[in-house]
């Protein structure tokens, strides 16, 4: 066992884990952050991706102990001061691009990682973005056009075609 | 004008919010003090006698609490099948035992032959690692045909063969049919395979498993589309637990698609696992214990033939498919090929004589059982596919075909035992070719022929059964369950509303969807309005949430719940205005009295039920809470037209959809936007299949796809943006709300629309294709391009 501490969501927080403990299952079991989920066993689903230190990361692909002294944001952590819902979570409900929710915090976190490199992308960059997160119940065409419309641009193409 | 609330209003999901903000509360994300972990020794062999399991070593491991085997099950019932299938000859089918611990022998890779119970799940994990087992391994039968040749090694060696049942469909249509063949004008023959799928919720499966010693009461919390129904079979049938000492609660669930729907090992061993131990038993399943332990989809081979007279009318229509049921009878395995697939045989269309034989076989594979649509994407996919392949034959158009066959008159009854109330086929087939921009698909094509890629289009036109189901009419037909579904109406003092649904979401959105009825129905806001389900203890006993039934059979249930309660409002109100209740009408949340200006409100008439100082209780009761059970007088019959494009590249035979436009018509809708985003999920499925997936087993049985790695998932970048419709809707007649449901319509229409282009852009290339099995991968494209 050894000593872990991070920021996550704007807080410090430390525990104990052992060197096999994935950043995942800390954030679920150590923190009681269950938010980000577990949807696979080989690093493929996506439904775990949070940001380390600005980046989007699948938190199933790091052990808690590497993420020592990192900033670490979950969905927890993606609404804003007030509690209300951020852009692009509020894209989501307006553009119905959830479903069962399982996927939901992994896409949110990979879109607010999109487009903070890509501001504007085109619909192909979204698609080919997402290509680390499955999603079950969608069939991703809200989910696309809810990132595109978080991003500001029109919706049309995408309900069009 | 597009409606703001109530039926028709696209009301966004409340659910979203805590979905959205890490909030949702999934089986998984509940811990209970003192729990245990519990992993499964699985078997990695397909067939094999077990001679012996030492656990010795395992149980002196750290942590271990228990190491649990068959043996600790052989007083405990089997895992029940809950539809019995009659054969062509009267008898029953053949029904074996299925443990929830492997007792004797191992039938297929991921039977649980041990469970480790530990202080986490890394030390139950570690400790399985040292149970020794001593397999003698026997030839597997993976193959349908292999295993029902003469001298087959048998899955279960008390049945007579690994044939579960051979069922024909109408039987005494059966020569009929074969002569209306003989004689035909024109038959046209195909041999298809509807390969099998993995469901593939994102959520792996979960269960928990608690027990009160105080009042002998058992907990499960489980992954389950329809908690009551887990309940009923894992303590009437397993475990011998009365319904009043377990709870079974499904909370906020990932997904299911059907794969959630069966009573499985895991929940039985936890439940049980925690009585004995008196402690908390959990287990959470990993994706590739989900590819070996969920029950798999579809896995038909199926030959068909179509006789037609020279103008191109259906004449007769057989099938003949071979089943896999993997080796063991999943909950409703039994039911899928046989009621959910025969019953479907006749699509749109006036066939007159239709005769369907089906042949269930054990292997020793995965158990297979609905996925969604369940036996009607087969026999859609049989028939759409067959049909197309006519049409190129005669050199008669394939939507002039289809036309010329479809049923106009409704309510029309069909050979194959069922009733359509109401469609309009040619309405949705001519709003899918507007959509799908048909008549300029030469210029597209044109285009793709520029890039060097073959453009092809292909139509599919579908039906399909929903709402299930009459409970008097599935049980002449081997179910074991009533079908029917419950809503309790609790209104409050101060006006709000809860009803508690047998129905469960995971994923469909009743919590915002069935408000809008009742809001509707009273006139007050959908805010005032909550949904309860998901746990046996605060809902009605229902039978759950598949075969798009939610609206359909959920909702009428609430409808008949909240009209008896307007009934019974109405009777205060009379009384609190003093007149009669015949002259009562509710409008906007008030009561009037007609042809009067006297009025009380909504919310004065619910709180005198609860404080009844000025109540007529000679009459009435005070309170205002209703209970309804609906159970459905027929089917509902969705259907609807979809043409998907694609363009083949030659060099590589990669098929890439370009567009895909869904009419369908799901009667009334109450929430369009929900509604459209349950057609792009089946959609996706549907290409998901025709494209990608596939389960592969080798020849010893071995599950060559258990990982994402292997077993090609739909990604965003592998699927278009959809063109879906519902403006075409027929209502339906015999439910309160002409609803017929939507959930599985895109997974039942879209496959043999995708495969009908691709052979069209193959044959426009100049390539006499008539056929490729699915997936169509690269690789195989490529083969058939290249023979
Ligand atoms: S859990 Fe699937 S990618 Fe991390
Ligand atoms: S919303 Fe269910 S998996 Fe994406």
């Amino acid at each position: 066992m050894t000593n872990v501490s991070m920021t996550v969501n704007g807080k410090s927080v430390s525990g104990e884990v052992e060197g096999r403990t994935l950043l995942v299952e800390f954030l679920r079991e150590g923190l009681g952050l269950t938010g980000t989920h577990v949807g696979c066993d080989t690093s493929q689903c996506g439904a775990c991706v949070v940001h380390v230190d600005g980046k989007a990361v699948k938190a199933c692909t790091m052990f808690a102990a590497e993420a020592e002294g990192a900033e670490v944001k979950t969905i927890e952590g993606m609404a804003i001061a007030d509690g209300s819902l951020g852009t692009i979570q509020q894209a989501f409900q307006d553009y119905h691009g959830l479903q069962c929710g399982f996927c939901t915090p992994g896409m949110v976190m990979s879109a607010a990682a999109l487009l903070a490199d890509n501001p504007r992308p085109s619909e192909a960059e979204v698609r080919s973005y997402l290509e680390g997160n499955l999603c079950r119940c969608t069939g991703y065409h809200n989910i696309v056009k809810a990132i595109m419309a978080a991003s500001g641009q029109s919706v049309e193409p995408v309900a069009a075609e | 004008m597009p409606k703001d609330s109530g039926i028709g209003a696209s009301t966004k999901r409340r659910e979203d919010v805590r979905f959205l903000t890490g909030r949702g509360r999934y089986t998984d994300d509940i811990n209970l003090r003192g729990q245990a972990y519990v992993h499964f020794l699985r078997s990695d062999v397909a067939h094999g006698t077990l001679k012996g399991v030492d656990t010795s070593a395992a149980e002196a491991m750290p942590g271990v609490i228990r190491i649990f085997t068959g043996a600790d099950f052989e007083g405990v019932g089997g895992l029940p099948c809950g539809w019995q299938i009659t054969d062509r000859q009267g008898n029953p089918m053949q029904e074996p035992p299925h443990p929830v611990l492997a007792q004797g022998k191992v039938r297929h890779v991921g039977d649980p032959i041990a469970a480790v119970v530990a202080d986490s799940f890394e030390e139950a994990r570690d400790a399985a690692e040292a149970i020794e087992v001593d397999i003698e391994e026997l030839p597997a039968v993976v193959d349908m045909k292999a295993a029902l040749a003469d001298g087959a090694p048998k899955v279960h060696d008390d049945l007579s063969s690994n044939l579960c049942y051979d069922w024909g469909f109408v039987e005494d249509n059966r020569q009929a049919v074969d002569d209306a063949i003989k004689g035909a004008h024109h038959v046209t023959t195909l041999e298809l395979v509807n390969q099998r799928l993995a469901p593939n919720a994102m959520e792996p499966r979960v269960a928990i498993g608690d027990y009160a010693g105080h009042n002998d009461e058992s907990t499960l919390y489980t992954t389950s589309q329809n908690p009551h129904v887990i309940r009923l079979l894992m303590g009437a049938f397993v475990l011998g637990i009365p319904e009043h000492k377990l709870r079974v609660i499904a909370p906020d669930v990932g997904g299911g698609f059907g794969s959630k729907i069966f009573h499985y090992a895991e929940e039985a061993f936890c439940t049980f696992a925690a009585k004995q131990l008196k402690r908390p038993v959990k287990w959470t399943s990993t994706r590739t214990e989900a590819f070996m332990s969920d029950a798999q989809g579809r896995d038909h081979v199926t030959k068909v033939e179509l006789a037609l007279d020279a103008e191109g009318n259906f004449l007769a229509y057989r099938t003949d498919t071979l089943a896999n049921m993997g080796a063991y009878l999943s909950t409703f395995s039994t039911s899928v090929p046989t009621w959910l697939h025969g019953t479907l045989a006749a699509g749109n269309y006036k066939t007159p004589l239709i005769y369907v034989n089906v042949k269930a076989v054990f292997t020793n594979t995965v158990p297979v059982d609905a996925y969604r649509g369940a036996g009607r994407p087969e026999a859609t996919y049989q028939l759409e596919r067959v049909i197309d392949k006519a049409a190129r034959e005669m050199g008669i158009d394939p939507v002039e075909l289809r036309r010329r066959n479809f049923i106009t008159e409704f309510p029309y009854a069909t050979p194959v035992a069922v009733e359509y109330d109401t469609g309009d086929y040619a309405a949705t087939l001519d709003k899918a070719l507007e959509i799908a921009d048909w008549d300029s698909f030469d210029k597209r094509a044109e285009e793709s022929a520029k890039k060097g890629l073959w453009r092809g289009r292909g139509i599919n036109t579908y039906i399909e059964a929903c709402g299930i189901a009459p409970s008097a009419l599935v049980g002449q037909l081997g179910a074991r369950a009533g079908l029917y579904e419950s809503a309790t109406v609790r209104v409050n003092a101060t006006g709000g509303l809860v009803v508690m649904t047998g129905s469960h979401s995971h994923g469909q959105g009743h919590e915002t969807a069935f408000p809008q009825v009742i809001a509707e129905m009273i006139g007050i806001d959908a805010n005032m309005v909550e949904i309860v389900h998901g746990d046996t203890a605060n809902t009605p006993m229902g039978m759950g949430t598949y075969g798009s039934r939610s609206i359909a059979v959920g909702g009428s249930a609430m409808v008949r719940a909240t009209e008896k309660i307007i009934a019974k409002a109405k009777k205060i109100a009379a009384h609190l205005m003093e007149a009669s209740d015949a002259d009562i009408e509710l409008k906007d949340g008030a009561f009037t009295v007609a042809g009067t200006d006297k009025s009380v409100a909504w919310g004065d008439v619910t709180l005198a039920a609860y404080v009844p100082h000025n109540y007529p209780l000679e009459d009435i009761e005070p309170g205002l809470e209703e209970t309804a059970f609906y159970d459905p007088s027929n089917f509902t019959y969705p259907a609807g037209a979809y043409i998907c494009e694609v363009e083949v590249d030659p060099e590589t035979g990669k098929v890439t959809v370009d567009r895909f436009a869904a009419a369908d018509d799901f009667g009334n809708v109450i929430n369009p936007m929900i509604v459209e985003g349950q057609v792009h999920g089946g959609l996706a499925q549907g290409l998901g299949q025709a494209l990608l997936e596939n389960c592969v087993y080798d020849e010893n049985g071995q599950l060559l796809s258990a990982t994402y790695m292997d077993y090609a998932m739909p990604r965003a970048d592998d699927l278009p943006s959809y063109r879906v419709d519902h403006s075409c809707q027929t209502p339906c007649t015999h439910n309160p709300l002409g609803v017929k449901g939507c959930g599985e319509a895109g997974a039942i229409g879209s496959p043999p629309a995708v495969v009908n282009a691709v052979v069209d852009a193959l044959q426009r290339g100049g390539k006499d294709i008539t056929h490729i099995d699915m997936p169509l991968s690269p690789g195989r494209v490529w083969a058939a391009m290249n023979v």
